[in-house]
């Protein structure tokens, strides 16, 4: 299956990448409508940084997923396209998936809140916006069997 | 007679090298392999087959073998505007050639055909004391010439200077130029023609067609695109486009590749009409390394843009297509004698039953040449 | 001390657009964008604003515009703002002003008073979607004769010429002065076009000897980075004499660019300045300039062309004939509204002449002279448009040069401060973390777009003469009118005037 990859030479630490994966998440329709409030929720791609050394990081979507297996309520699943997605109704925010992901890709979305994680955009007639907005081709949208 | 005042002064504004002037055109021509003498009065009448493609502004024909008695003779065909400008090129010529014999070429009245200039024709030969003591090898110096009463004397235009071979050519439809100089009269092994449709209303002989230089006549139907690049080119090498016509450029570039550089004309095809580079590319490579080298070398000769062209030649016909074939052009063979014209319809009106017709390709050229045993 | 200096733009925030992203803040390197955490709120300190636009570029929310500020001084048409500006520079650093990229003064641009040809029933246009369309060129010199071998082959004397797919090539920009992303970007672009990009003064790193087909490699007045091996990795060597935006001076690379690379490259130490002297030390006339030309013809065995590059200044045809004389096999001309790294302001805004005027002289002067086809002739500075190339060809060009368009391609914004170094574009930059910004895989695909987008414009033009051969449009002055030019300009260009 088609995955999001980063290239961590070419990622310039700009964040765009967290701000349209809220953006695509929300079902706003227009850009700052998802951030009213001010400040920005947790996003399902998360750019790492340290010094001059920054990458994005989000959901590998694995073929043997522990999230999954993990999950209490029933609220992730595998979808038909292969992505691993949350249910926000059923999740009850345990966090045992955010403990289990070896990647460190899930999120908290707060105390008791659904989990926030990639959902490679699905649902949606376009390619996953964090791929599409990141100015410097560092994030790509992939088939890849060697994972 | 204010008529005429008018008609002149028109006439001279709209002179060729004063304005570029587009021209539709008819062509017509035919060759004998075995050198036979062809009349001229089938020229004409294919010609009057074709008076569409002709407006009355100009018409002319060119024929090869035509003076048996002179056959080592520089024929001059010249353009007088008075006979101040006669008695200088006169003088001019008689100072480089041995001249035996000169008249004014038999005319007759005809109805539509009017500004006639004076029409003269001298026989020469280079005087042995010039010839020695030029630098130039013969032609060239005939051709410079040619070339300095045509720029420096004002009121002569010389129109033909090959050797057995004549220009006729004038304002008005083909068929009455035609009559006008009495073809019915001449014979020749080869032929070409020309009806001319200019888009503006020249009035001056020598603009018309055929163009000659030496034993070249260039007759052309078409409007190259690559004119003043072509121009540019062949003024870096002494030639001077006094007319601005394509027709004169055509001819200078034939001169310069065939003449002087000494390219056989299938080469000289290939410069101005080149296969398109995709071809090339897909071509044996001794054949790929040839066309490559020619186009590289004489790019600026390459010409584009409609034309269909018939160049005569000593001894020979050639008749090439621009390379998209924008413009019509049918040849066709009857026993030894090939034929080709913008027009079937002319073909078959001087030849009803050829053993073929064809439509050269764009870029093809038809090439024609006495049978060895016929060259002298 | 006062601060003489008003800031020249404004960043304005549309404040219900911006999420505070902080993208600006992240990507501005002239720090221009500032998030105070305590008041949650952006800030922007307009004096650093140098107007590039990255962040405007980059903000998701469209919530940035820079705006020309209104702030201003009592109107006057003879010391205009830009002249009391550039005093008080002056009169506070005491030094020589120095500008980037090409004169932002309005010198006629003779590219747009000239007007293309078409063709209308006397002869047909032809249609490039439909009929074969050649812009293929070879550059250098041309034989005049050819013999016949007894197999029907010809034999000529065989001169090395360039062949461009395109008459478009990427023109000097030093490794230095660019970076090294942006060479790889001009190298692959140029590979995939078929055509040719220049190394400028700086040598050639390491890593793009593997594009030397396509490598046009540069010998300055610096030499920087000239060895044999070098010289042999292109498929042309230009000796650069001149630039139009400089012309008469050398370059200066500051140090703080002379990074570990550039240092290897170049063959200098690190953070040295590179100081290319204003001429070749070993030039000083015309028959050294031939030594110069022969010597680097037989350390290349004569297999690559030499092309002369040259400013356009006032003598420029009489020089390109002395350079046509001297064994070069192509002549390149700069004219004076061509781009550079850093320049001298007065310089770059009055030295020189523009290149239209130049080519259609030297043009002119080496067919008079019957040596044309000696030689090949390129243009550059300030060709902006496949228009301007089209005009450029009919005016007697081989082919072109762009810098400048290739720059925007890559993402620059003109905002001509190349030589800070802080390029935000990752362009005119030596800081790893600029340099990363430009992602050749991106860069290399935006020039072939462009060049392509360029040549099928090209073409369409062409075709609407009647033309499908580039050569039959190369110096074919009269498929180009002027309009409201003087009779003067008229007789230099070689053209009629509109109407005639």
């Amino acid at each position: 299956m088609k995955r999001v990859y980063v290239n961590e030479e070419w990622c310039l630490g700009c964040r765009l990448c967290e701000y349209w994966c809220v953006f695509s998440a929300s079902g706003e329709k227009h850009f700052p409508f998802a951030f009213d409030g001010g400040a920005k929720p947790p996003a399902g791609i998360q750019v790492e940084e340290r010094g001059s050394v920054h990458f994005a990081v989000n959901c590998r979507h694995c073929e043997d997923p522990l999230c999954l297996k993990g999950c209490i309520s029933g609220a992730l699943s595998r979808d038909g396209y292969g992505a691993i997605r949350v249910d926000k109704t059923k999740c009850v925010g345990c966090h045992t998936c955010i403990a289990l992901c070896p990647y460190g890709c899930i999120v908290s979305g707060g105390d008791n809140m659904p989990i926030k994680k990639c959902q490679l955009c699905a649902g949606k007639d376009y390619t996953p916006q964090c791929v599409s907005h990141c100015p410097n081709n560092a994030i790509v949208f992939e088939e890849d069997e060697d994972l | 007679m204010e008529d005429y005042e008018q008609f002149r002064q028109v006439a001279e504004k709209n002179r060729e090298g004063n304005v570029r002037i587009p021209s539709g055109c008819a062509i017509c021509g035919y060759f004998s392999r075995k050198g036979n003498a062809l009349p001229a009065s089938d020229a004409v009448n294919a010609m009057s087959y074709m008076h569409d493609r002709s407006n009355g502004l100009g018409g002319g024909f060119a024929g090869y073998g035509i003076y048996p008695d002179f056959p080592d003779h520089y024929a001059f065909h010249v353009f007088y505007d008075n006979d101040r400008a006669r008695e200088e090129t006169e003088t001019f010529l008689k100072a480089r050639f041995d001249i035996s014999n000169m008249e004014r070429i038999p005319t007759r009245k005809v109805y539509g055909i009017k500004g006639a200039p004076l029409i003269w024709r001298y026989f020469g030969t280079l005087l042995p004391e010039v010839k020695a003591h030029t630098e130039l090898d013969e032609e060239e110096y005939v051709c410079r010439s040619v070339i300095h009463i045509n720029t420096g004397i004002k009121g002569a235009y010389v129109f033909s200077s090959g050797k057995n071979m004549g220009v006729f050519k004038g304002v008005g439809y083909p068929e009455d130029v035609g009559e006008y100089y009495c073809l019915d009269g001449y014979k020749g092994y080869c032929w070409t023609a020309h009806g001319r449709y200019p888009t503006n209303t020249p009035g001056w002989w020598g603009g018309a067609h055929p163009f000659n230089i030496l034993g070249y006549t260039v007759v052309h139907n078409g409007e190259i695109s690559s004119y003043d690049a072509n121009r540019r080119f062949m003024e870096i090498y002494g030639y001077k486009c006094t007319l601005l016509t394509d027709t004169e450029v055509i001819t200078y570039i034939i001169d310069y590749l065939h003449r002087k550089r000494k390219l056989t004309l299938s080469d000289v095809a290939k410069v101005i009409a080149p296969p398109f580079w995709s071809r090339i590319e897909k071509m044996e490579e001794q054949e790929r390394e040839k066309l490559t080298t020619l186009r590289n070398m004489y790019a600026p000769l390459l010409i584009t843009g409609p034309f269909s062209i018939i160049l005569g030649y000593p001894g020979g016909m050639m008749a090439l297509n621009d390379r998209l074939k924008l413009r019509s052009m049918v040849a066709a063979e009857k026993d030894d004698v090939v034929y080709v014209s913008s027009e079937e319809c002319a073909i078959r009106s001087i030849c009803p039953d050829p053993d073929r017709t064809w439509s050269p390709a764009g870029g093809e050229p038809v090439i024609v040449e006495l049978d060895k045993e016929c060259v002298k | 001390m006062i601060d003489y200096i008003q800031p020249d733009y404004e960043v304005v925030r549309n404040k219900d657009l911006c999420v505070k992203c902080k993208v600006c803040v992240r990507q501005c390197a002239n720090q221009v964008h500032a998030y105070d955490e305590k008041r949650d709120a952006l800030y922007v300190d307009n004096s650093k604003c140098v107007n590039c636009h990255r962040c405007v570029s980059l903000c998701p929310a469209h919530a940035l515009k820079i705006v020309k500020t209104d702030h201003c001084f009592k109107p006057s048409a003879n010391y205009t703002e830009d002249i009391i500006k550039d005093i008080y520079r002056q009169a506070d650093s005491g030094g020589v002003l120095l500008s980037s990229m090409g004169t932002p003064k309005s010198y006629p641009v003779y590219w747009d008073k000239m007007l293309i040809n078409a063709s209308q029933v006397t002869n047909p246009s032809i249609d490039p979607l439909r009929e074969p369309m050649e812009i293929k060129t070879f550059l250098g010199k041309k034989p005049e004769a050819l013999e016949y071998l007894p197999d029907g082959s010809i034999k000529t004397e065989k001169y090395p010429n360039l062949e461009l797919k395109v008459p478009i090539m990427f023109s000097a920009m030093s490794y230095g002065s660019i970076s090294k992303n942006a060479h790889l970007c001009l190298a692959r672009a140029a590979r995939e076009l078929g055509t040719f990009y220049n190394t400028g003064e700086g040598g050639l790193h390491e890593d793009l000897y593997e594009y030397g087909e396509n490598t046009i490699v540069q010998v300055a007045s610096g030499r920087f980075g000239v060895h044999p091996a070098y010289l042999r990795a292109g498929s042309a060597i230009e000796i650069k004499i001149g630039q139009g935006a400089k012309p008469g001076i050398g370059g200066h690379l500051p140090g703080s660019k002379i990074g570990e690379d550039v240092s290897r490259t170049r063959m200098i130490p690190m953070g040295s300045d590179a100081i290319s002297p204003a001429p070749h030390h070993d030039i000083y006339s015309i028959e050294d300039l031939r030594q110069l030309v022969y010597s680097l013809k037989e350390a290349t065995d004569y297999k690559k062309p030499v092309i002369v590059k040259i400013a356009a200044v006032h003598n420029v045809a009489a020089i390109a004939s002395g350079i046509a004389r001297s064994g070069a096999d192509i002549i390149a001309i700069d004219g004076f509204r061509g781009g550079t790294g850093a320049a001298p302001t007065r310089i770059r805004d009055n030295v020189g002449i523009p290149v239209e005027l130049a080519l259609a002289a030297v043009d002119t002067r080496l067919r008079e002279e019957g040596i044309r086809n000696n030689v090949g002739i390129v243009v550059g500075g300030s060709v902006r448009s496949s228009a301007d190339v089209v005009k450029a060809v009919a005016l007697g060009a081989d082919a072109v040069y762009i810098a400048t368009p290739a720059l925007l391609a890559l993402g620059c914004h003109l905002c001509r401060s190349c030589h800070s170094g802080r390029c935000n574009w990752g362009i005119a930059t030596q800081i790893p973390e600029l340099v990363n910004r430009l992602n050749p895989d991106i860069g290399a695909r935006r020039l072939v777009n462009l060049v392509t987008a360029w040549a099928h414009e090209i073409m369409e033009m062409m075709g609407g003469m009647g033309i499908n051969s580039i050569e039959a449009l190369r110096g074919n002055r009269l498929m180009l009118r002027g309009i409201g030019l003087s009779q003067k300009e008229l007789d230099i260009l070689g053209i009629k005037h509109a109407g005639e």
